[in-house]
């Protein structure tokens, strides 16, 4: 009896945390009628913040994948002093708080910042353009790249990469041919995790960018700067990102499931003599 | 074909600096206790893992020397690795074209895999894993074949069918080939010249009757399987005495010498004593008896020794009995 009672509070337990965690996203749904937000795909302001949040999503994420995948893979597959200092620099950006990232990124890049002086002078201004918003959701999403990232690569067999070696390939194409393809689901759900946090940004973005309908504006921001004006044009936006989410939830579970098991991984073998 | 040959060469290991020269022209194993240093050999040639010092030529090719360390891509070597380290994301076509772009086919056919070209390694048994890394190995014609632990990946099973396929592969082969193994028996199979390394310094080189026949050290003896007799100077160059008594004559001068060896299948068991007294004899208790297909190892006392599982029925032989254990002094050999 006491057995059924326990297990029946769980269930209870369970299924109020459940609810609580879909609740919000079905009110955004159901709050008015469909039609109404569907009219809103149109209006101006939606259709500004969403080009905007593709546009420097895209560019963010392609340039964290061009960066974050040769800093992940030093990392992972190399030993060297310093290696755990620089782990550490990379997952600096996770832990600070966004609108501490923001104030960074302009006393750095603004005008009257670190190196803004000298981008000026090349003239070159980053504040409020939608470069800003593009290198805001650079710097807070790629760690989340990057650690799925190292996590992935460190992931590979290193007998893998050795055997490619020695079977004629060279580095370049052992990386492309070996440790690309065997690392593919834990980059994809690396990327998958970042793109979430990208589209999620607030903080850092609104200080370093500011919220110019049409340049800067990302639907992050246009949800707060709407939400006086027209709650059924915040709603529309807020139901086109509860997509891409999900979209990118299924992503990532995907991407996760696809690994590849690489057999159990001694860190050995290249450029370092231990193993037998 | 050209012979590998390595000189001096040194790699730092945890305890030990590796310190190993060697000449392989035809198939030589490398046998010792694990942490030996074996692999290392094998990934130094391979350019997998750079050397301290020392030379590694190939014929006339340096691959090492103190200016010059070829990548391991530049080296002509096949290295087949312990477990085989088969591309998982590649079919097994694709990992043989990986080394080979053209004609992979041969190959496929050649180690009768064909029918497993579509398939991936996680599919495969451990003897077909085998069979690819060797096609994959040998699929860029490589100066010198490498085999890390060939055999240690298999379940005891498919072993001796691997071991035998792997034996006849080797006799084909017309390149030289070093094989690491911890085992002596598959040592002595698959190799013509065997070398024993121990905390990174070869101990003995030689054909594997050359090593039982005259083992340099008591443990290159019990390695090649031989019991040791440890025992204390008797006065007569010619024996030794056991710590329980039992004197124990040997065919050669004993001198300061106080370990003699004595291989299993030189020792035969009775529930008697044995009336010939120019036998040596240990007698005891049997302390184990493990069987193994159609043979049975006995144990008594410092002594084991390999009879048919015939005649451990026919003496009747049993765990705790009382047995003695005979060998002729010839059976015996001085190692310390």
């Amino acid at each position: 009896m006491r057995n059924r009672f326990g297990g029946g509070l769980f269930v209870l337990l369970a299924a109020v945390a459940l609810v609580f965690l879909v609740l919000p996203i079905v009110g955004i749904f159901f709050h008015t009628t469909p039609g109404r937000v569907i009219g809103q795909l149109s209006n101006p302001v939606v259709v500004d913040a969403f080009v905007v949040t593709l546009k420097t999503s895209l560019v963010a994420q392609a340039l964290i994948l061009l960066f974050g995948t040769p800093t992940a893979y030093l990392l992972a597959t190399r030993r060297f002093t310093g290696r755990s200092v620089a782990v550490t620099l990379v997952e600096l950006p996770l832990v600070l708080p966004p609108a501490v990232a923001g104030i960074g990124l302009l006393a750095a890049l603004g005008r009257n910042g670190l190196l803004g002086s000298s981008l000026h002078f090349l003239g070159v201004t980053l504040p409020f353009t939608q470069a800003a918003v593009t290198i805001a959701v650079a710097y807070v999403a790629s760690p989340l790249y990057i650690r799925q990232a190292i996590a992935a690569f460190e992931a590979v067999d290193p007998r893998l990469p050795a055997a490619s070696r020695t079977l004629g390939a060279g580095p370049v194409r052992t990386f492309f041919r070996v440790m690309l393809p065997i690392a593919r689901g834990g980059l994809i759900a690396g990327l998958a995790l970042s793109f979430a946090r990208g589209i999620g940004e607030f903080g850092a973005t609104i200080m370093f960018a500011g919220s110019l309908q049409h340049v800067t504006q990302t639907l992050s921001l246009a949800i707060y700067y709407e939400f006086n004006q027209s709650f059924d044009a915040t709603l529309a936006m807020s139901g086109v990102l509860v997509i891409i989410s999900a979209l990118l939830l299924l992503t990532l579970r995907i991407a996760l499931s696809w690994h590849e098991s690489p057999s159990n991984t001694s860190p050995s073998l290249f450029g370092l003599s231990s193993s037998t | 074909m050209a012979r590998v040959t390595l000189e001096h060469v040194t790699v730092p290991l945890r305890s030990f600096e590796l310190d190993v020269s060697l000449a392989i022209g035809a198939t030589v194993a490398l046998v010792g206790p694990s942490g030996a240093g074996k692999s290392t050999v094998l990934n130094a040639i391979a350019g997998l893992v750079r050397p301290s010092g020392g030379v590694i030529r190939c014929g006339e090719e340096t691959w090492f020397d103190q200016d010059v360390f070829l990548p391991p891509e530049r080296r002509s070597v096949g290295l087949v690795f312990q477990d085989y380290a088969l591309f998982p994301h590649l079919t097994v076509r694709g990992n043989v074209e990986y080394a080979r772009r053209h004609a992979a086919d041969e190959y496929l056919e050649r180690f009768g895999i064909a029918h497993l070209a579509n398939a991936r390694p996680a599919a495969l048994s451990g003897g077909e894993r085998q069979r690819v890394a060797l096609a994959r190995a040998l699929a860029r014609d490589p100066a010198i074949l490498l085999l890390d632990e060939p055999l240690a990946a298999l379940d005891a099973h498919t072993r001796v069918e691997v071991r035998t396929e792997l034996q006849q592969l080797l006799a084909g082969l017309e390149i030289p080939t070093l094989l690491v193994t911890h085992d002596f028996e598959d040592a002595a199979a698959l190799a013509q010249e065997i070398g024993v390394i121990v905390d990174g310094r070869l101990r003995q080189t030689g054909t594997a009757a050359d090593l039982v026949a005259r083992p340099a050290d008591p443990f290159v003896a019990s390695f090649t399987g031989a019991n040791l007799l440890r025992g204390t100077p008797t006065g007569s160059p010619g024996s030794i005495r056991l710590e329980d008594g039992t004197l124990i004559t040997a065919a050669e001068e004993v001198g300061e010498a106080t370990t003699l060896a004595v291989y299993p299948w030189d020792i035969t068991i009775s529930t008697h004593p044995p009336d010939d007294s120019a036998l040596n004899v240990v007698a005891g208790t049997i302390t184990a008896i493990t069987e193994l297909g159609n043979r049975a190892r006995v144990t008594i006392g410092p002594v084991s020794a390999e009879i048919t599982a015939e005649s451990l029925r026919r003496l009747g032989l049993e765990t705790g009995g009382r047995a003695y254990a005979a060998f002729k002094a010839t059976g015996t050999r001085v190692v310390a």
